[in-house]
């Protein structure tokens, strides 16, 4: 039997090797991770991100080095003398630690997730009675702005500036913004990347997600639920501009969709649009 | 030839074979491309001229779905393509006969005209708007923000055209519009009027597949 201390150097090894990795995963690869700091929630998500690597890190370092050490101290040229080692039964302690530090991690995580998912809904959709309402930067108010998915463009309502509806998305920088996601046919899935928000796109369902922009801007809208033919051609790009040149925008949809604006219905949370006489 | 080398070769014969018939397959795949129909060029650009029918013409493999269809201005002969190749960063003026009934709009916004150079004629009025009901299809390719409603032919006429080809005496409006052609690239349109009949919630069929309310628009 070998009496080396190969326990001790397993454990040594993860230790040195998380000593000299942990730092370049959370200061050097974290800050890199997507999708940025578009917005609060993106930011977050970064933050988030670089938790989950940097406790995935000892894990799988603990997998590598216990991998790459005994490849090296148990190597043997002559397959002849190529023994496999005495099972391990019943070691009280060995499944006490693996139960204690699984069972940590997987508490961690589910606290940790839960944590950040109540305090400002991470960007994510929160069905139509979200719990996690983030509070609007100060002086002003939240600006809500549906979004209507039909195949296969994204359009958006203003709620507050008389119900325009438009097919570019431009959005006030440092506000908190109430997306209502909503679709008019199949199930489609909003996601602007940069600004770290992703919420399905259901008939008959006002989906809310909400985010807080940072400074100007340009971000990418996709669809992100295969809905059909056009699935990969529905894309656009949105930008976060200055609140006055947002102001300005604004004025100029409303005077540009004047006439169509008459023709939409109210505003409402969820639509089922008619007629539906051609179809089966 | 002892046994083994046989076995060898016969190995490396089915592998040439099947490489082939791989990269053969790909091969094909990638330069089998829809055609297309190139703009006539104009003095003031190139021109288009389309229709849009109720149903296929009689010997196409759907029959009985919903078309666009090219039409040539000057032999009257239609061409069942939905793939138009136009030169960039140019006025293009596209004509478009459309031969269908009314559906109407699943979202009203789309009842307004937009990303045109001039006004949108309908049998050379200009128009602004129309009644959310009012269209059969839509000619848009969302990526430009082009998209324009194509009112449906008044459903109580007697000269409907049921079937491709339709003639200009029969049933139609006349839509006409210009817009300048973007950058190079291949941009897709389509119609956005959920006019697939007898497919849920009229999205099947024709506008499930490239060649009848959809297609693309390549800009050269």
């Amino acid at each position: 039997m070998d009496d080396k201390p190969h326990f001790r150097n397993v454990a040594l090894l993860w230790l040195l090797s998380c000593v000299i990795m942990l730092p370049i995963v959370v200061f050097v690869l974290g800050p890199g991770l997507p999708p940025g700091n578009g917005s609060v929630q993106a930011s977050g998500q970064v933050v988030d991100n670089t938790v989950l690597l940097a406790t995935a890190t000892p894990v799988a370092l603990a997998v590598l080095v216990y991998m790459a050490y005994a490849m090296w101290a148990f190597r043997e040229r002559n397959p002849e003398v190529v023994v496999d080692g005495p099972p391990i039964r019943g070691n009280a302690s060995v499944q006490f630690w693996w139960l204690m530090v699984t069972t940590v991690l997987v508490l961690f995580l589910a606290a940790y997730g839960s944590a950040r998912l109540l305090a400002d809904g991470s960007g994510a959709g929160q069905g139509p009675n979200p719990i996690a309402v983030p509070s609007a930067p100060k002086g002003t108010t939240v600006l809500p702005v549906q979004v209507i998915a039909q195949q296969w463009e994204f359009t958006y309502r203003f709620p507050t500036y008389g119900g325009v509806e438009t097919r570019a998305l431009e959005l006030p920088a440092n506000t908190l913004i109430k997306f209502n996601v909503t679709s008019l046919d199949v199930i489609h899935s909003f996601w602007a990347y940069e600004l770290g928000v992703k919420a399905d796109a259901n008939p008959g369902v006002n989906n809310v997600a909400y985010v807080t922009t940072k400074g100007p801007l340009t971000f990418h809208v996709r669809c992100a639920e295969l809905c059909g033919l056009w699935h990969g051609y529905m894309f656009n790009t949105g930008t976060v501009v200055p609140r006055a040149q947002f102001a300005t925008w604004i004025t100029q949809q409303r005077v540009q969709y004047a006439p169509v604006t008459k023709l939409l219905p109210p505003y409402a949370r969820t639509y089922f649009p008619q007629p539906l006489r051609r179809g089966g | 030839m002892s046994a083994q080398a046989k076995r060898a070769v016969v190995t490396v014969v089915i592998t040439v074979v099947v490489c082939v018939a791989i990269g053969l397959y790909i091969g094909l795949y990638l330069v089998n491309v829809p055609g297309s129909v190139a703009a006539t060029p104009t003095a003031a650009g190139s021109q288009l001229y389309l229709a849009t029918v109720a149903t296929a013409e009689a010997s196409d493999p759907h029959n009985t779905w919903v078309s666009y269809y090219v039409v040539d201005a000057n032999s009257g002969n239609w061409r069942h393509d939905t793939t138009f190749q136009v030169p960039a960063n140019t006025l293009v003026h596209f004509t478009i006969y459309q031969y269908d009934t009314s559906t109407g709009l699943r979202n009203n916004f789309f009842s307004q005209p937009s990303g045109t150079v001039g006004p949108v004629l309908i049998d050379g009025k200009p128009t602004t708007v129309v009644n959310p009901m009012a269209p059969a299809h839509t000619f848009a390719i969302p990526q430009i923000g082009l998209s324009i409603p194509l009112p449906g032919a008044n459903s109580s006429a007697k000269n409907l055209c049921a079937q491709a080809p339709c003639s200009l005496s029969q049933a139609h409006h006349t839509v006409s519009f210009t817009f300048r052609s973007p950058v190079k690239g291949l941009y897709r349109w389509q119609c956005f009027v959920p006019c697939g009949a007898g497919f849920i919630q009229g999205n099947g069929g024709p506008m499930q597949t490239v060649g009848y309310m959809g297609g693309f628009l390549k800009v050269v």
